[in-house]
């Protein structure tokens, strides 16, 4: 009977083709912008989860300054750190992978006729460990390299695609600025990260050789701290900052003067924007579900007037109540729940051709499209009752004479 | 086919119907004992306004007495709900109206299955016995066209089939040939008058015409929502 009366309903409205498709306009938009949406919320959170899990979840970025609370001058104002403070993160706080203090320099990388200007991260091998960067090709820096600040370099991708095009760079020699260096290595793909700079424009070259032969310096501008796994990095994060508050001499009533920052925080602010946006644009969806749920309620009590001498010759044949109730109310679900699933293509659609645009990856979530389908349903249900009830209740005579 | 002794399957003890409230109120039926002996074929008769369909309907179930009892096989059907009274309908009457009311852009076989689907069958079995019904109203070819393609005589011959499909014990008609010339209402109730005979189904029809009237065992004439006379005078065909 429910199949019968299915059919029956899916035939009506193909019957009446252009007003239903009116009429489940609002669901459709509904139910597409939520998709879209959700859609694309959940690829933009999933770029910036892993962008940032590329440059390692589990890593601190222990920097000079107060970071983004106090204006940008504080950072020249306070004292720099030293490969020392990086060296008693490592012997004294416990629960860390790997500790690599870095500093940049940005030069210009010359090869023959090839130039290109780039960053210069002077480092250790442990910055690829703390990065998770893999070696394309050739070798990390020696013990001995390290040490003595030798002239060798890996290049990023782009460095080495600028200067050399394809020619392997192994064993050639670049210039940064008037130093000769010897290229040792190249480092593995890793593309845009999610603030859009190009994270393969890079040199690494041993953290000694940057100071002395370029900056000309002690200092260390980042160091970069990997907690191993398992390990909470608040906890990480509170022993490194009274590490440090104790090595630079900070009285307790003293703010820092430099700052510990948590890439998980980082990700947590980010996605939480995307989290409020998709909230906001999720009630602007709801409030276009309820209009199109009032435009089947409209329409269906449209349909029960004009259907009056059928629902009366149906009463006069032996149908009860809840039968036509059912005739009715089947009818405003199958176009709901229609409405909701062009909605739902619709949306995915929208989604896939926006995240291509975007440059976010297309994240299909089973969650949100059951429950715009259920909720179209709903719609269905909710705003078909007073009609469908209206069609039960007639009186059969009168029904039978209405003109 | 009737005879004295079969039991009534229809009875009215004075049963009345009140329309409108106060002093504004109006009797549409006013008193009406009446009975109907199964396989009998009735006619009302009577001028407009005296009070027929008022009595059809409640003869139908489709409306209730506001005074009096209705029984139908010894059922009180002024006790029953609405519910129980379309199942009374669902399984024992059938109806033809003046207006055919058969339902648009469905097809006259569909129209005709309609009574079998409220009586849950299954698809097979109905498509079969509305097949049955329409070849017996002589349709047989029009059975996937849809009514608006069919002339006035024929689109109540598809009531007609709809109404028997079922194989109900009453079959009510009000003014069944209302809207049609004299030669379809003569071939209609021939048609009607066969089914009487050799199904044995009970009707009662409401009629303007004597010549409508002939065909039934028996008239009954209404005035003012009164039964004025309640003979046999029907020529016996
Ligand atoms: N719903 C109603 N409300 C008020 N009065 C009604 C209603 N239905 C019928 N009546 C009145 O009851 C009386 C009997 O009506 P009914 O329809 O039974 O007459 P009828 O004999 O069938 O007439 P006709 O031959 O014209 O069809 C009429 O005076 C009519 O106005
Ligand atoms: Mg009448």
């Amino acid at each position: 009977m429910l199949w019968e009366t299915f059919l029956l309903a899916q035939r009506t409205i193909r019957r009446n083709a252009l007003r239903s498709t009116l009429t489940i306009l609002g669901i459709v938009i509904g139910v597409a912008a939520v998709i879209t949406m959700v859609t694309l919320g959940s690829g933009a959170t999933a770029k910036v989860t892993s962008d940032i899990s590329s440059l390692g979840t589990n890593t601190l970025h222990v920097r000079p300054g107060q970071g983004m609370r106090g204006p940008g001058g504080a950072r020249t104002s306070a004292d720099q750190f030293t490969i020392e403070d990086a060296d008693a993160i490592a012997s004294n706080v416990a629960g860390l992978a790997a500790v690599a203090p870095t500093a940049t320099a940005s030069s210009q990388a010359i090869h023959g006729s090839a130039n290109w200007s780039t960053a210069v991260t002077g480092a250790s091998n442990t910055f690829f460990q703390v990065q998770s960067w893999s070696i394309a090709q050739g070798r990390v820096f020696s013990a001995g390299e390290l040490k003595a600040g030798k002239a060798v370099c890996l290049l990023g991708q782009t460095v080495w695609e600028e200067l050399f095009g394809v020619v392997s760079p192994l064993g050639q020699t670049i210039r940064l600025g008037k130093i000769s260096f010897k290229v040792i290595g190249t480092l593995q793909e890793k593309g845009q990260s999610s603030f859009g700079t190009d994270q393969d424009d890079i040199v690494v070259i041993p953290l000694r050789t940057l100071q002395r032969r370029i900056r000309g310096d002690t200092d260390v501008g980042t160091i970069l701290v990997a907690v191993a796994d398992g390990v909470a990095t608040t906890s990480v994060q509170g022993h490194i900052e009274n590490l440090m508050r104790e090595r630079r001499g900070i009285r307790p009533d003293q703010d820092d003067d430099f700052h510990v920052r948590d890439m998980k925080e980082l990700i947590d602010t980010l996605t939480g924007t995307t989290t409020v946006l998709t909230a906001l644009l999720s009630a602007v969806a709801g409030v276009s579900l309820l209009v199109g749920g009032i435009g089947i309620m409209n329409i269906m009590l449209v349909s029960v007037t004009e259907r009056t001498r059928e629902i009366g010759t149906r009463l006069a044949i032996g149908a009860l109540e809840r039968e036509v109730l059912m005739q009715f109310l089947v009818e405003s679900v199958v176009l709901s729940t229609f409405g909701g699933v062009i909605g739902i293509a619709l949306g995915l659609c929208a989604a896939g051709l926006g995240s291509y645009f975007i440059g976010v990856p297309f994240v299909f979530k089973p969650g949100i499209v059951a429950a715009s389908f259920l909720f179209s349903a709903a719609v269905g249900v909710v705003f078909g009752y007073v009609p469908a009830r209206k069609a039960a209740r007639l009186n059969p005579i009168e029904a039978l004479r209405y003109e | 086919m009737a005879s004295e002794s079969t039991p009534p399957l229809i009875e009215f003890h004075q049963v009345a119907k009140v329309y409108g409230q106060g002093t504004a109120t109006m009797r549409a039926l006013d008193g009406i004992d009446l009975s109907v002996r199964a396989g009998e074929f009735v006619a009302m008769m009577g001028p407009s306004g005296s009070g027929k369909s008022t009595c059809l309907n409640i003869l139908g179930s489709l409306d209730t007495p506001s005074e009096g009892s209705y029984r139908f096989e010894g059922v009180p059907v002024e006790r029953l709900s609405r519910d129980q009274r379309a199942l009374l309908r669902r399984q024992f009457l059938g109806f033809i109206f003046q207006g055919f009311n058969l339902l648009n852009r469905t097809s006259a076989l569909e129209n005709v299955e309609l009574p079998l689907i409220y009586r849950k069958m299954p698809a097979r079995v109905r498509h079969e016995k509305a097949m049955a019904a329409l070849t017996a109203v002589g349709l047989a070819k029009w059975a996937h066209h849809a009514p608006g393609e069919l002339s006035g005589g024929q689109q109540q011959r598809v009531a007609i089939a709809r109404a028997l499909v079922g194989q109900p014990r009453v079959l009510m008609a009000d003014e069944p040939t209302g809207n049609l010339d004299s030669v379809r209402s003569r071939e209609i109730a021939a048609m009607l008058k066969d089914f009487n005979r050799r199904q044995g189904i009970t009707i009662v029809m409401v009629t303007h015409e004597p010549e409508m009237a002939a065909y039934a065992d028996r008239q009954i004439h209404f005035q003012d929502g009164r039964i004025t006379s309640n003979g046999h005078h029907g020529k016996k065909r």
